[in-house]
């Protein structure tokens, strides 16, 4: 451990925009010298997620893949980072005079370009963007309800389905020619501009339904409110497969392409925005009473019933959004994909990630989501090797890797070439 | 003029159990009252019969004129009735600041839109919210502790943020539920002093349950002493000290023999 950090040490000095920096030079090698280095290093193509296909396919390629990763991806980052960090720093420095929204908004944006970039290489890795972005979302929408507001809900899926269904019903109905439901009512054309208004109605929809676990919360919580929104998971579930108008068990198909890399990523951010805004505010705060005292946060004034149900409301809404955007993705949804693995997955997530904390759940989120795709070769060692590395995290961090921190943008963008009072604890 | 609070023969079953019975109590503004009594004898169940906890079987409670029995326990603390609690009731994953201004909460008029999008307005209370917990915070001499998680504090620290985030709440009335329980000699010097500054600078009326006599002679005007639900006395601290039917329901009767 001590090593690791005096390794990291000479680091310390690269603000974000550095990293961006770093991780863009490393990209932009990827895409003129990507094809040129692993020719030379007897790779069949480009690796799609770092080599990790190839490691576990044929050992055989693992230094082969292992040097693909160092020349493409580690000395580039580490290198230029830490040479342009006197650079980088003072643009930092002119980030940090602009408004706080301006200079998050540049570094999006310059975030975005390079994710682009790098997923631009081949379909696959866009999808697996795409569905990492997607886990975000659900991942922090869950944590509000069992991490901010310490319940523990498990009809998360069953929220997504809601949202999912909605909103494919919605598109196919108004703007795509299908079996289901014929001709398109509306100009296919007005699709991508009405489709924010679809997800946000989908969302709408599993808010509601999640009234059907919110109202029981009142009266129980722990274990039973557990197994009240499993079962209303099931009921969700099972109800979708009964009805043959959306198309039962089969499920619902060839939804309209609207949920492009870039609609993805404005989602999660305005999920990230919106959720940071929330729960850094008093009525936020609200949720952490009720879960660490619920009769104290009633005496001082807090109304807790509107607070859980606040909670529950918003939870399943971005959950709703996170299914439209899932089904508008994959462009086919069927309720088998909103069982008890769904919620595993998600679970998993939440709790690895850290409680109470959105750096927590991106990190949860985007760990678990890569790694999934990363170890897919394995089959089933896959799910030996993930459960197993929940419990270790389990043992040795029982509340998740980050819990408990709030966002602060500011110290994440802020330059770091001198130390400051009060800035690094 | 209705006096602040007026609770009149308020009882409480619990089942069959008579836990508290023919309850009276009026405060006036400015008032501080104390309640006596040994262990169980519901004295904490009094405290949650006015504040909205449990509702009364039978009897009145008013606040300023208007009735509050059976009205939730938010609106309650909402229309002016603040507490402590016996034992810490503190919020373990929270910091201070956070504390002091969730307790702002009732007094906030933007709604979720301004909370999820960061309104104007809902940044300009956010900001005044602030600024009054780093007040309150600095009165009660706990603002270096401002952004420490609530369990890196001293005891006496945590029991001055629980009146602390009380006196948030913009109460007409504070009810203390045994302030100086597990205090050292130290910290309850202190607590005498932060319950007369708080009375002096808020004008708030006190009513405390508190065992330790010097406390409560130094500070109350009155003391009811309330023996399995029933009061069996009423007065002054000194009165109250001499009187031989509180003497024995404290220390047992003399033997004779």
């Amino acid at each position: 451990m001590e090593t690791l950090k005096k390794l990291f040490r000479p680091f310390s000095v690269v603000p974000l925009a550095g990293w961006f920096l770093g991780v863009f030079s490393a990209v932009l090698m990827e895409y003129y010298l990507g094809d040129l280095i692993s020719y030379y290093l007897y790779l069949p193509k480009i690796p799609v997620l770092f080599g990790t296909l190839f490691m576990l396919k044929n050992p055989l390629l693992i230094p082969s893949a292992l040097a693909y990763d160092c020349i493409v991806y580690i000395v580039p980052v580490f290198l230029v980072a830490r040479l342009f960090a006197p650079l980088t720093n003072q643009l930092a420095a002119q980030l940090e005079k602009m408004p706080l929204w301006l200079a998050t908004l540049l570094h999006l944006a310059a975030f975005y370009g390079i994710l682009h970039m790098w997923a631009g290489i081949n379909d696959y890795r866009v999808l697996v963007v795409k569905l990492t972005m997607i886990s975000i979302i659900l991942t922090l929408s869950l944590n509000v309800i069992n991490g901010y507001q310490g319940e523990f809900s498990c009809s998360h899926p069953g929220f997504m389905a809601l949202g999912a269904y909605a909103s494919s019903t919605l598109t196919l109905l108004l703007f795509a020619n299908d079996k289901m439901f014929g001709e398109p009512l509306m100009n296919p054309a007005l699709g991508p501009w009405l489709f924010p208004l679809i997800l946000i109605v989908g969302g709408g929809v599993a808010a509601l339904g999640s009234l059907i676990v919110a109202i029981p919360s009142f009266r129980t919580r722990g274990d039973y409110l557990a197994i009240i929104s499993l079962a209303f998971l099931f009921m969700v579930k099972s109800a979708i497969e009964n009805m043959e108008i959306i198309g039962g068990p089969r499920g619902m198909s060839s939804q309209p392409n609207y949920a492009s890399l870039t609609v993805v990523f404005v989602w999660m951010a305005l999920c990230i925005w919106i959720v940071h805004n929330f729960t850094t505010s008093v009525l936020g705060k609200a949720l952490n009473a009720v879960r660490d005292n619920e009769p104290a946060a009633n005496s001082m004034t807090v109304n807790t019933r509107k607070t859980k149900m606040t909670a529950f409301m918003f939870g399943a809404f971005w959950a709703g959004v996170a299914g439209g955007l899932f089904a508008h993705v994959l462009r086919y949804v069927n309720p088998g994909t909103f069982g008890l693995n769904k919620l595993a997955e998600i679970l998993a997530m939440v709790y690895f990630g850290g409680l109470n904390s959105i750096y927590g759940s991106i990190i949860g989120a985007v760990s678990i989501s890569m790694l999934s795709e990363a170890l897919r070769p394995l089959e089933l060692f896959k799910w030996i090797i993930i459960p197993l590395i929940l419990i270790l995290v389990m043992i040795f961090r029982p509340h998740g890797l980050i819990s408990f921190t709030e966002l602060n943008v500011k110290e994440l963008m802020r330059p770091r070439d001198k130390e400051r009072a009060g800035g690094v604890e | 003029m209705a006096p602040l609070l007026n609770v009149r023969n308020m009882t409480h079953f619990f089942g069959g159990l008579r836990a508290v019975s023919d309850f009276n109590l009026t405060i006036e503004p400015g008032e501080i009252k104390g309640l006596i009594g040994p262990n169980g004898a519901g004295k904490t169940t009094v405290f949650n019969l006015i504040t909205g906890v449990y509702t009364p079987t039978e009897g009145i409670v008013e606040l300023e004129g208007e009735n509050i029995k059976g009205v939730e326990t938010h609106r309650i603390a909402a229309r002016g009735l603040g507490r402590t609690f016996q034992n810490l009731a503190l919020w373990r994953h929270m910091n201070v600041l956070d504390h002091i201004r969730l307790a702002h909460y009732s007094q906030l008029t933007y709604g979720l839109f301004g909370a999820f999008f960061g309104t104007p307005k809902s940044r300009k209370q956010e900001k005044e919210v602030r600024e009054n917990s780093y007040k309150l915070l600095e009165l009660f001499d706990i603002d270096q502790f401002a952004t420490q998680n609530i369990g890196n504090l001293p005891y006496g620290a945590q029991r001055r943020v629980e009146m602390a985030r009380a006196m948030a709440t913009k109460p007409k009335i504070l009810f203390l539920d045994e302030p100086t329980a597990g205090m050292t000699p130290d910290e309850l010097i202190r607590m005498i002093e932060i319950i007369r500054q708080v009375h002096r600078d808020f004008g708030v009326a006190i009513f405390m349950i508190e065992h330790r006599m010097k406390f409560v002679m130094d500070l109350c005007e009155s003391i009811q002493t309330l023996v399995f639900g029933e009061v069996i006395a009423e007065g002054p601290p000194e009165e109250i000290q001499n009187n031989p039917e509180v003497i024995e329901a404290y220390l047992g009767k003399e033997d004779l023999h």
